[in-house]
């Protein structure tokens, strides 16, 4: 049995360690409702975004699609892009995202394509090291900026466009966590490149002027489609991580308390019995008299 | 006096949405005003200042857009744009 002064030690210790779940916990719950915020700030752009494509993607298809809509006419070459968080304590979700990711390149690899991996935040570099060494294309670091905004889809989606236009590719899809609530948080694989074609809107009956024209226009809207596709991928990840972060936390502080709990009944105990074993020696050194 | 509902779009957020008299747009191919009831258009816009004219006659606010892109629809002129400067 451990002694007294163990016991108390290890009190002390899952004391400080619940302090610092704690803390972690109400930092993440703070910053989640920012990155809820953000998240929700994002969805008009993407919404008219949208919409503008649908009606113009209708307008091009056929030959004289570009090669980001219509793709490379080759489907061998897969690039998985892989969003992770850059800090840990935040449960599940990263080994959910990598399960996601590597069920996806099982699944391409019985299938004979080749499999690439693009890895955008630092947690997701070692478990794919593990089983996918030679396929790690490119890695994106995002730890270096408190919150990855804009800046950092436009870095990644200049770098994923100059690859497929190196031809390095030919599909890629995008791995990221849908936020759904603080307990919930749903990897989803989305295809990126080549756009798949948005559904056409009915109509509206009124001619649309274009200028230039409808193909100069889909040029420049498609990587900006990427862009923005990248851009929700990192908030979603923003408020997915501070929301897995937050119950994780709360599960470790309660953890903590039972585990206090209990090592302050053991200390008790153990305490306890000190005391009457010297008594009983006492009384019968008193006795012996 | 019939105002035109006009929008400016950012991925992080939604600058403007209010009515105005007519907002004037670098287009790619020339600058073009729009006032309310114009035909619908598409087009792509290039770096530079959209001047906004509350009112007839009114001084315009200028504001500095990069990767952007118009849109005049039926409820009104939507700009999207990637970087925006007061």
């Amino acid at each position: 049995m451990a002694s007294l002064k163990e016991l108390k030690g290890r009190i002390n210790s899952v004391k400080s360690t619940q302090k610092i779940t704690k803390a972690k916990q109400m930092v993440a719950a703070a910053k989640l409702r920012k990155a809820q915020s953000a998240a929700e700030a994002a969805r008009p752009y993407a919404e008219r975004l949208g919409k503008v494509m649908a009606s113009i993607a209708g307008k091009v298809s056929g030959d004289g699609a570009p090669k980001l809509l219509a793709g490379t006419g080759s489907d061998q070459r897969h690039l998985l892009v892989l969003v992770n968080t850059d800090k840990g304590l935040c449960g599940g979700l990263n080994a959910n995202l990598v399960k996601a990711a590597k069920l996806k390149a099982k699944e391409l690899l019985a299938e004979g394509k080749q499999v690439q991996f693009y890895l955008v935040g630092r947690k997701g570099r070692a478990p794919i090291k593990r089983d996918y060494a030679n396929s790690i294309a490119e890695w994106y670091d995002t730890s270096e900026v408190r919150t990855p905004g804009f800046p950092e889809a436009e870095a990644i989606a200049a770098q994923l466009l100059d690859m497929f236009e190196n031809g390095q590719f030919d599909v890629a899809h995008l791995v990221f966590p849908v936020f759904q609530s603080a307990l919930a948080q749903e990897p989803t694989i989305h295809q990126l490149i080549p756009v798949p074609a948005p559904e056409t809107t009915s109509e509206s009956g009124a001619v649309v002027e274009y200028e230039p024209d409808e193909e100069e226009i889909l040029k420049e809207l498609l990587p900006r489609y990427v862009r923005t596709q990248l851009f929700g991928a990192l908030l979603e990840r923003e408020a997915s991580e501070q929301g897995a972060s937050m119950t994780a936390m709360d599960n470790a502080t309660r953890n903590a308390g039972d585990l206090i709990n209990k090592l302050t009944i053991q200390y008790n105990r153990s305490r306890q019995a000190a005391i009457t074993t010297e008594l009983i020696e006492i009384i019968a050194g008193a006795e012996a008299l | 006096m019939p105002m035109l509902h006009f929008e400016l779009v950012t991925p992080a957020k939604l600058v403007r949405s209010e009515d105005v008299y007519m907002v004037v747009v670098p287009g790619a191919e020339g600058d073009f005003g729009v006032l309310e009831g114009h035909a619908p258009l598409m087009s792509t816009v290039r770096d530079g200042a959209v001047k906004i004219y509350a009112t007839d006659g009114a001084t315009p606010v200028e504001i500095q857009v990069r990767g952007g892109f118009a849109e005049v629809g039926e409820n009104g002129l939507t700009v999207l744009a990637e970087h925006v400067e007061d």
